[in-house]
């Protein structure tokens, strides 16, 4: 018996993401004597494949290679996922929203729980994942034959992407349900590295006032530090910037080297995306904003002030 | 067409929670319970694709205690039609909220079932996605934008996804599970309140509806994060930065 770990790609790279899964299977591997293999389940995605192969720690990939998996939809890759399931122990998928989106499928499928979200493992049926925005933690036995779980990927350092040596084996393809189709997507463009991976991140809330004073104050700052940009959901729900730059319960997850909170003022759905970042700044005008009680460096100062500052001094 | 609500009942978001001395839970004790956030906004949209003449009827679910029936008289208040609880003091896992849902979904064969994303307390966004499995039926999960065409059998959903927005056409019956912006919820009104009162509530048993709700998992223990060492306020921007560069070394 096995461990399952789902690729995260775009037929054409694996995302980091799959590194930090990885790493979770490998810490449940230490206990059990098995071997993780990889699935990448994509359309014409034999470059994400070779990638796979090359993750320290892998023993082999399977590849399902077919045009109805192009869109990660999750009927059809639930369907292909339950199909293969049977030999495997584990079967592990990132929390992105891909992997949010088809893990419950799957297990439904199995008649399992699903154990969402962990950030450690205790041994192969016991993990702890965070409940309530991060305001209790749960320590959780699963007596499932097949345990199905979804990474919190800040809760593991990622595996190495190259030094391992598996096996590539092309699976055949599960049927097209026909269920669900793609009629478009709009995906953010950015220079700027990822909000899930990057090591700095500056971020902004409400009280940037508009989308416009969010790029023109922000940007700089961001510039200058290499850093990825994120917003509080009020600023998203402002319009100032798209959905996908959310931090918190419902938004993305992140722990940089360092988080800067800018206009936030740190509501538990808010910290609950953020708290575990290894150093947090604030800057918020109001010296009574939650937020400084999880800042390292708290600045009470108008932001309009203290960030155009901030980049000049850098 | 029919729409089913499965509504949760949470603690009220507003509340930060408190770990039990004995680590076995969260204390519920005399906290305030509401609809989960997310659940108030699949009301929402389901009353507004009847409100468009396009849904005749909204009916709420609720899986729980004898007190989730203050939910589905929420839900009523807000305009759904009528109400189902399936009662048990049993704690349930998203499986079996799913496996109760597919056999009200079997009976009451509606076209579209919305769910919200995730439940606030336990975060763990499985429900939907599960009941869609188990009936067979398409999923478009993390909605901004839905789209009914009773007509043509489909649905386009908007979904919020890692890089952006992505768009799905569902071939119905389908599930959606709403996010956050798919749009702002009504207050109830108190005449509306008064109405729900006298709104039909049915109340069943998982053991009539032949489920078995033994959870899979078990909570060995809940406990407090360890909390972040206090930090400082700094006075300017100067020394903001002499601290990150010096003390943090995050900074070079
Ligand atoms: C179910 C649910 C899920 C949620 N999920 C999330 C989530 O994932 N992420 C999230 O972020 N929120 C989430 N929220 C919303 C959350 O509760 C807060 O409403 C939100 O985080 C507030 O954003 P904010 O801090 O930008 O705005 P506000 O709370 O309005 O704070 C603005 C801050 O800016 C400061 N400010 C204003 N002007 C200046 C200035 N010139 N200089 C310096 N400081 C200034 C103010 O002092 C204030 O502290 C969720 C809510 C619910 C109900
Ligand atoms: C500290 C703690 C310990 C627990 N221990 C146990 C345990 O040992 N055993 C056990 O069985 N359970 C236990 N539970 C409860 C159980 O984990 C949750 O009720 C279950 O996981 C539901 O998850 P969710 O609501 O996050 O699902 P999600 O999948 O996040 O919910 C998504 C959506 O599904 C719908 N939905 C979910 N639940 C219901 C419902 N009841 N009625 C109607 N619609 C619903 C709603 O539309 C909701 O928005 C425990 C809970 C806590 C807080």
């Amino acid at each position: 018996m096995s461990i399952l770990v789902i690729a995260e790609h775009d037929n054409a790279s694996l995302k980091a993401a799959t590194l930090n899964t990885v790493a979770a299977a490998a810490k449940i591997n230490a206990s059990l004597t098995s071997e993780i293999h990889v699935l990448v389940a994509g359309a014409t995605c034999s470059a994400v494949a070779s990638q796979a192969a090359a993750v320290a720690g892998v023993a082999k990939v399977l590849v399902a290679d077919a045009a109805h998996y192009a869109d990660q939809t999750a009927e059809n890759l639930a369907a292909l996922i339950h199909a293969y399931a049977s030999g495997y122990t584990h079967v592990l998928a990132p929390a992105t929203s891909n992997g949010k989106n088809t893990l419950p499928r799957v297990a439904a499928l199995l008649d399992v729980a699903q154990i969402s979200d962990i950030i450690s493992v205790l041994d192969a049926d016991t993990f702890v994942r965070p409940i309530y925005a991060g305001n209790a933690l749960a320590t959780v036995k699963s007596a499932d034959p097949v345990k199905v779980i979804t990474v919190r990927t800040t809760g593991f350092d990622p595996v190495a992407a190259t030094g391992g040596q598996a096996t590539i084996e092309a699976m055949s393809a599960g049927p097209d349900l026909g269920l669900s189709k793609l009629l478009g997507r709009e995906l953010s463009k950015s220079a700027r590295p990822e909000l899930a991976a990057a090591k700095i991140i500056v971020s902004g809330g409400r009280g940037m006032g508009s989308g416009e004073n969010y790029h023109t104050v922000l940007e700089p700052l961001a510039d200058k530090l290499g850093a990825a940009m994120g917003a509080s959901r009020a600023a998203v729900d402002a319009g100032f910037v798209p959905n996908d730059y959310q931090v918190g319960q419902t938004g993305k997850i992140v722990a940089p080297q360092l988080y800067i909170a800018i206009g936030i003022s740190g509501a538990i759905q808010h910290l609950a995306g953020m708290k575990e970042s290894k150093v947090i700044v604030a800057i918020n005008k109001d010296p009574d904003a939650p937020i400084f009680q999880v800042a390292d460096y708290g600045l009470v100062a108008d932001l309009f002030q203290a960030v155009p500052e901030l980049v000049a001094a850098l | 067409m029919k729409i089913l609500v499965p509504v949760k009942r949470v603690i009220d978001y507003n509340i930060k929670v408190r770990v039990k001395a004995d680590n076995t839970g969260v204390d519920l004790a005399n906290v305030k319970m509401a609809m989960n956030p997310f659940d108030e906004i699949a009301v929402e949209e389901a009353l507004r694709i009847k409100e468009a003449g396009i849904a005749t009827e909204v009916v709420a679910v609720s899986c729980g205690v004898t007190a989730c029936q203050e939910t589905l008289r929420t839900a009523m208040a807000l305009g759904a039609d009528r109400g189902i609880l399936v009662e048990t003091d049993v704690e349930l896992q998203p499986l079996a909220v799913a496996k109760l849902l597919k056999t009200i979904a079997t009976n009451e064969a509606p076209q579209l079932i919305i769910l919200g994303k995730q439940a606030i307390d336990d975060d763990a966004n499985q429900t939907g996605q599960m009941l869609a499995a188990l009936l067979g039926w398409p999923q478009a999960t993390f909605a901004s934008k839905v789209v009914v065409d009773a007509a043509a059998g489909k649905v386009a959903v908007t979904r919020e996804v890692d890089g952006g927005l992505e768009t799905l056409e569902l071939t119905l019956p389908a599930i959606v599970t709403t996010d956050l912006r798919l749009n702002e919820p009504r207050y109830a009104t108190l005449p509306n309140i008064m109405k729900a009162k006298k709104k039909p509530l049915d109340v069943v048993k998982p053991e009539t509806l032949g489920v078995d709700v033994t959870p899979r998992l078990t909570t060995l223990k809940v406990n407090e994060p360890s909390p972040r060492a206090a930090g400082i306020k700094v006075a300017d921007v100067a020394e903001l930065i002499h601290k990150l560069k010096n003390e943090a070394k995050v900074i070079s």
